[in-house]
């Protein structure tokens, strides 16, 4: 997840009569492509799951009961217990909301202060430009969530200050790339044209610029969540996120594997989940990047990396 | 080429520094008075704070701190642990050859695979060895880390009982920690040489190759392999970061030595000159390989060149 991809998707396309026609197009590209689909399904159950979790609970997830404790799997409860007798099945569905909402505070910060930048960049170019991608480079020498740590260390531990390390540390993907965009979009005639009939600085950017950023930010976004529910989780794993006994998918698997010996489920149920996810995200991810970018049509699903 | 790599050299000393800023301000950015919370839980009058203030030159103007700061990064000085006492350089330099050789093996066993999945993927293309591939590709970006620690630890050492869980020394203990870490990255390779090798076996010199009567193993290694092999190393220099952050979770979980499970006790333990040193250790590291990494893609493709 750096520099690479990039530009023009939106801006390349041939202006069809109307807005409606390339995303006429792109949704009708992403519906016949079965695995995105199949993600975008699996996703919405998931963020369904996230708002409605502690409704569809069987159980409290926070109950102890000591003489149910480390059940397997079973008709009672689905998903077995844990070491404290609480049922593994509730504390996934509960625990959805930290794991997979919590994730989109971080994208939300990411996103916004990231474009910001990117878009302050590309457009003033010059020495601001040079600062700001300097600066960019010096937090990209902090890779994965060594960023994240060093946020961390500052603000202290909690799922909040999770939150925000990742959303800080995804800052910087985000203004590159909004950044490459502006740099293309900045010379393209119909936005010379646009600065010749006198068109105003903040005129020119909402309507003539902006539209090329906000598809790839959306893209961007998707492969985003995936990366910041995983680094979100990975904290809360090394638990520098959320407090026992408040159920989350990381901090379970951490408690989990404590117990592997006698009870494989208990760290088996959370991991599955966060893959489950991750995947859904995946295919909507290359789902979206075939269906938006023309350029990729045509060749063999591969994505992006990243 | 030598003008080259001196304009590289010279072109990373503002990163450099950068980082070394950032770090320093971690220190200064804490809410808190430094000199206080070195001596937090200590009782400490504030007379007593006062003269540690003005030990640690804590008056000074910020940036007289900051060149301070670098001096004394320049002679390996990283400061105290507030928790061990002991230099943090020294402890970096006891733990930082675990990590070392974790990340050696791990991106060893990664290339590998991911080469060999990513060429049997293109040569194969469209069979199920090609669709092996893509899912080996596909649920090793999808498995966080941890879990793929937690699961191989469950399946290899507690019901196989193949491989130890924990740490022991010796190259069978690097192994279940390795893959967990490289799967990630050898996924990332398969995709990347599988997509090359496509590319470069449609080319022309393939086609000579094997209209000269090559066997395909010849014309796939000798041929084609070693034309995708130059776009992996870039890879490899970036994927060197994220190795090494991803240290701080593996270490952790198979109870192993070096910097990256020092970061987590370091920062559960708020021993804030600890996490500093870590921090630019890693960092450091990273432009560093990422810079010979830049260097190693110029001397192995004839192709480009620099004045």
């Amino acid at each position: 997840m750096r520099e690479g991809v990039v530009v023009g998707a939106h801006s390349a396309r041939v202006p069809g009569p109307g807005l409606g026609r390339p995303a006429a197009r792109a949704v009708r590209q992403f519906l016949l492509n079965r695995s995105a689909v199949a993600g975008a399904i699996a996703l919405s159950l998931v963020l369904g799951v996230a708002v409605l979790g502690p409704m569809l609970a069987p159980y409290n997830p926070v109950r102890v009961r000591v003489s149910e404790r480390l059940r397997p799997p079973g008709t009672q409860h689905w998903l077995g217990t844990d070491q404290f007798g609480r049922d593994i099945l509730s504390r996934i569905l509960v625990g959805a909301r930290p794991t997979v909402a919590a994730p989109m505070l971080a994208i939300a910060i990411g996103a916004v202060i990231g474009t910001a930048l990117g878009t302050a960049a590309g457009y003033a170019g010059g020495a601001a430009d040079a600062v700001l991608m300097r600066l960019t480079e010096i937090l990209q020498a902090f890779p994965g969530i060594l960023l994240a740590l060093i946020v961390i260390t500052i603000l202290g531990t909690g799922l909040l200050n999770v939150m925000i390390a990742v959303g800080i540390s995804l800052v910087p993907v985000y203004a590159r790339l909004v950044r490459s965009v502006m740099l293309a979009v900045r010379e393209r005639e119909y936005v010379l044209a646009a600065r010749a009939i006198g068109c105003s600085p903040a005129g020119m950017l909402a309507r003539h610029m902006l539209p090329n950023v906000w598809t790839q930010v959306a893209v961007l976004s998707t492969t985003a969540l995936g990366w910041a529910i995983i680094a979100g989780a990975t904290l809360n794993f090394l638990g520098f996120g959320i407090r026992p006994p408040t159920p989350e998918w990381g901090a379970d698997l951490n408690v989990g594997r404590e117990y592997l010996n006698a009870a494989w489920w208990t760290s088996t149920a959370p991991g599955v989940a966060i893959v489950f996810v991750i995947l859904a995200i995946h295919f909507v991810g290359d789902g979206l990047t075939e269906a938006l970018d023309p350029a990729l049509r045509g060749q063999d699903a591969g994505g992006s990396g990243g | 080429m030598g003008g080259y790599i001196g304009r590289r050299v010279i072109g990373s000393i503002p990163v450099l520094l950068g980082i070394t800023a950032l770090v320093f301000m971690i220190l200064h950015i804490i809410p808190g008075d430094p000199a206080q919370i070195m001596l937090f839980g200590s009782n400490a009058t504030p007379d007593q704070i006062q003269a540690l203030r003005r030990e640690l030159g804590l008056e000074r103007p910020l940036l007289v701190q900051y060149a301070d700061f670098l001096w004394r990064l320049l002679h390996a000085d990283l400061g105290m642990s507030f928790s061990s006492q002991r230099r943090v350089a020294d402890e970096i330099a006891i733990q930082f050859p675990a990590t070392a050789a974790l990340a050696a093996v791990t991106m060893i066993v990664a290339t590998v695979i991911g080469l060999i999945a990513g060429a049997l993927g293109a040569v194969y293309r469209n069979t199920w060895v090609d669709a092996a591939a893509r899912i080996f590709s596909i649920l090793g970006v999808a498995m966080p880390s941890f879990w793929l620690s937690v699961l191989l630890i469950l399946i290899f050492a507690v019901h196989l009982r193949w491989l130890p869980a924990l740490a022991e020394g010796g190259i069978r203990g690097l192994i279940l920690p390795a893959v967990s870490l490289g799967w990630g990255f050898s996924a990332i390779l398969t995709r990347l040489c599988r997509t090359n090798m496509i590319e470069v076996l449609a080319q022309p010199y393939i086609t000579t190759a094997r209209a000269k009567g090559l066997r395909q193993t010849s014309v796939v290694v000798r041929h084609a392999l070693r034309n995708a092999l130059i776009p992996a190393v870039t890879l490899m220099g970036l994927q060197i970061g994220t190795l090494l952050s991803g240290a701080v979770v593996v270490e952790s979980i198979f109870g192993r030595q070096g910097i990256g499970a020092l970061a987590v006790r370091a920062i559960l333990s708020k021993d804030f000159p600890m996490v500093q040193g870590v921090v630019l250790v890693v960092a450091l590291t990273y432009v560093v390989v990422n810079l010979a990494t830049d260097l190693a893609y110029a001397a192995l493709d004839p192709r480009i060149h620099y004045a």
